[in-house]
């Protein structure tokens, strides 16, 4: 087992390079740094002084990735993809480009994500499962069928307007909680249940719908024959049996995300005003600020392989039938 | 004289390919049956022709041509420098009657109070009248409710005689097809005695054509969906933002698929170094977060375009580049999950009899893919591409809000949410952007999502041998 991850944990390195690659190419190979001070600086009336005065706050005025000038190791240490990309690897993210440090922003931020995205997957789980169960007990009836349609009329709704909807309804009309905005302490309730409960209606639909199909699956198994044909109620086949074995799936689907958690969701958090790590990355889209758009693809990636390695581990945790080797 | 952006010959490229593809589902048993199961599902066939209604009037904006100019004295001809579309010739007086700014649906009045200067010199603080919503009604208090009324039902009435005149024709071309006379063609659809719910199809037709057309009548007079900031009229917006959607849906598979397919059945077909490398390739790209891939490449694109602006020769153009490079980058970010099937799909097709046979004759590598292993994963294929239809459509809207989405100046559903969603502060409020960009997605998606779901349940081998 530890061997296992120990190697999938190496294995998830050249797949980290490969990111960093990309994001470079992109950031500092298509655009040199000189076009990207030229549209932060403004397009037209830029002096020369003024670009190379951006580059050297930046640390963007050192060559790209060798340095001729520079004396042993600093040919290869003293360049913008050493400075730049390769100290990702270290979780180093250095500056923005408004001079804040990006880890410490990062390590404050990533809580109201979390005061999000949390109950939202917990009550999320809760709400959809209970959902499809109901569904699946009742298949092929009207309760099923009705049910099914509604799933795909909301998930064919785009997530803008339930955020649009439940603020205007719940906040305009009926004044329950703030419209958008954040407090720390027990105080963040009344703005983090609005955003929880409009992400948990949001997906409803989808989740819902896929959740039923993998309870029906379960429903047309054998051991489910074999429950029935032995005299167990229906209530029994479908907590002890159906939803045991269908929660296989689910909770390894769960396991993939749950990393993902602390980057937060992008748009939920910046139309509530969630000082999150989503609308911190929102933020940085829009001032075009290339460091912290940097160090978010880079820790979104890293996010998403400890994700991949939770999962294949929670697969034997959850079923015993597989073993990693 | 035509112009002709590279999105419309992608758009036309792709239409092609569908037509060879139905010639080839049609002469393929395989293709065949699963096809016909489809098109029994009456939720299906109602999708699909709604979807044809969406599809036109996507194709219809997608042929772009520089107007003649009249009368400007010169011998040779002139053309204007304004690119139209076909759709803006048939919605022009949508297009050109714009008022000031917001005004509601059917409003007569403006929206908001302005000073107006009576004939008789006073002044006064009032809700003027619109330039063109309702000019043509002298009292409108009184005369309002009675002239809308009435312009609906002429609306309906054209809408019926059309709907009619259309049924008569399918009809007609389907007895034609069956080699039988009309009346006993009409009877076995009126009875439902058609495998193929053709009665399904000749009600959605019939509810488009009615509804369209009572808007269309009603649209002479009025302003049906209100006006925006700007006093163009949301109808227009809505249909212009039609053919946005279907491009970002479908461009954005024509894009990927090649990679998807080739990388895929390569990966599942050759083991070893292959393999490895393209799982790879896949497994890094998948890594990265969508959105912020499309954030860093939209904006390193945006940097590229300032810095280069002069190679563009119209506000269009840029409009079109943009979204054929949110196109591409979508499809770089959506390929890895078909890729990732279709290599299984193939290793799994590698152990059949008959791709061993042909390896055993010799056959190539190539032949054997493209001949028996391309063949036999064309559903995977075709049930991801209708799957993921709807999912970039919905995320067209999404990215619009990051500013990250299509061009400000382009009509998209996104980009009218965008807009509408600061204005809900308002009192009273402005409501109508946002529901017809609502109406108009939820039909296109919802539409799209029980096509793909009976296509899906007609194709997936799983699914069949259950049923």
């Amino acid at each position: 087992m530890i061997n296992y991850i120990l190697r999938r944990i190496i294995y998830a390195i050249p797949i980290l390079i490969g990111v960093n690659i990309i994001t470079f190419v992109l950031f500092f190979v298509v655009n040199t740094p000189d076009e990207m001070a030229r549209m932060h600086l403004g397009q037209k009336h830029v002096t020369l002084e003024a670009i190379d005065k951006w580059k050297s706050e930046r640390g963007y005025d050192k060559p790209v990735v060798w340095n001729t000038a520079a004396d042993s190791m600093g040919k290869f240490t003293d360049t913008i993809f050493f400075n730049k990309s390769i100290r990702l690897f270290v979780f180093d993210f250095g500056q923005s480009d408004n001079g804040r440090d990006i880890g410490y922003d990062i390590s404050q931020r990533m809580w109201p994500s979390l005061a999000i995205t949390v109950p939202s997957l917990l009550l999320g789980l809760l709400a959809y499962i209970s959902f499809a169960l109901i569904l699946a007990f009742f298949r092929a009836t009207y309760i099923d069928i009705w049910g099914v349609v509604i799933c795909v009329i909301m998930m064919s709704i785009s997530s803008m307007f339930y955020i649009i909807g439940g603020q205007f309804v719940i906040s305009k009309l009926l004044h329950l909680v703030p419209i958008s905005g954040y407090d720390s302490g027990f105080e963040a309730i009344k703005f983090v249940a609005l955003p929880v409960l409009v992400g948990l209606i949001g997906s409803i639909g989808s989740s819902t719908r896929w959740y039923r199909t993998i309870f029906l699956e379960e429903m047309h198994k054998d051991f489910v024959r074999t429950a029935r044909a032995k005299g167990l109620s229906e209530k029994v086949v479908l907590f002890r049996h159906v939803l045991r074995n269908g929660l296989i799936p689910i909770l390894t689907g769960v396991v993939v995300v749950l990393p993902m958690l602390f980057i937060g969701s992008l748009i939920t958090e910046s139309f509530f005003a969630i000082p999150g790590l989503g609308s911190y990355t929102i933020n940085a889209i829009q001032s075009q600020d290339f460091s912290i758009v940097r160090s978010m693809v880079y820790l979104g990636s890293v996010l998403y392989i400890i994700g991949l390695i939770l999962t294949d581990v929670s697969y034997t945790i959850a079923d015993p039938r597989i073993r990693l080797e | 004289m035509p112009v002709i952006f590279i999105t419309d010959a992608l758009i036309f490229l792709l239409l092609v390919m569908v037509a060879l593809f139905v010639g080839y589902s049609a002469r393929h048993e395989h293709m065949r049956v699963p096809w016909r199961q489809v098109g029994e599902r009456p939720l299906a066939m109602a999708s699909a022709v709604v979807l044809l209604f969406y599809i036109t009037i996507g194709l219809l904006d997608s042929i772009h041509f520089h107007p003649r100019l009249e009368g400007t004295g010169h011998v040779e001809i002139m053309y204007s420098i304004e690119i139209l579309s076909a759709l803006d010739v048939l919605t022009e007086k949508l297009q050109s009657q714009t008022e000031k700014t917001y005004s509601a649906p059917f409003a007569t009045h403006a929206f908001s109070k302005e000073v107006i200067s009576l004939p008789d010199g006073r002044e006064v603080r009032d809700y003027p009248r619109l330039l063109y919503g309702g000019s043509h009604l002298v009292d409108t208090e009184q005369e309002f409710t009675m002239d809308v009324v009435l312009k609906t039902v002429t609306g309906i009435i054209i809408g019926i005689i059309i709907w009619c005149m259309l049924s008569i024709v399918i009809l007609f071309l389907l007895s034609r097809n069956r080699e039988e006379d009309l009346k006993s063609t009409m009877d076995s659809v009126i009875n439902y005695q058609n495998k193929i719910p053709w009665h399904v199809i000749l009600i959605t037709l019939g509810i488009l054509v009615v509804i369209s057309s009572a808007i269309a009548w009603l649209s002479n007079y009025y302003h049906v969906l209100g006006t925006d900031k700007v006093g163009q009229d949301v109808l227009y917006q809505s249909l212009k933002s039609i053919r946005t959607g279907l491009l970002i849906g479908t461009l954005t598979t024509l894009v990927m698929l090649p990679f998807a397919i080739a990388m895929g059945i390569m990966a599942g077909y050759f083991h070893g170094w292959i393999d490895d490398v393209i799982q790879y390739i896949y497994t890094t790209l998948n890594s990265i977060p969508g959105v912020l891939l499309i954030a860093a490449s939209i904006l390193m694109l945006d940097v590229y375009m300032t810095n280069n602006a002069d190679s563009f020769t119209s506000m269009e153009q840029r409009a079109d580049m943009r979204l054929l490079f949110l196109c591409l980058i979508l499809g770089i970010m959506s390929w890895t999950g078909l890729c990732r099937l279709l290599r299984g799909e193939t290793m799994k097709l590698c152990e059949v009899d008959y791709v061993q046979a042909a390896q055993a004759f010799g056959v190539s590598h190539f032949t054997i893919m493209l001949r028996h292993v391309l063949p036999n994963v064309m559903h995977i294929v075709m049930i991801s591409i209708v799957i993921d239809f709807s999912g970039l459509v919905l995320a067209e809207a999404v990215l619009a809000y990051i500013n990250i989405g299509v061009d400000p100046s382009m009509s998209s559903w996104g980009n009218m949410i965008n807009s509408a969603r600061l204005e809900m502060a308002r009192e009273p409020i402005v409501w109508w952007s946002l529901g017809a960009a609502f109406v108009f997605m939820l039909g296109l998606v919802l539409a799209a999502n029980l096509f793909a779901d009976a296509v899906r349940d007609a194709f997936d081998p799983r699914i069949r041998t259950t049923i």
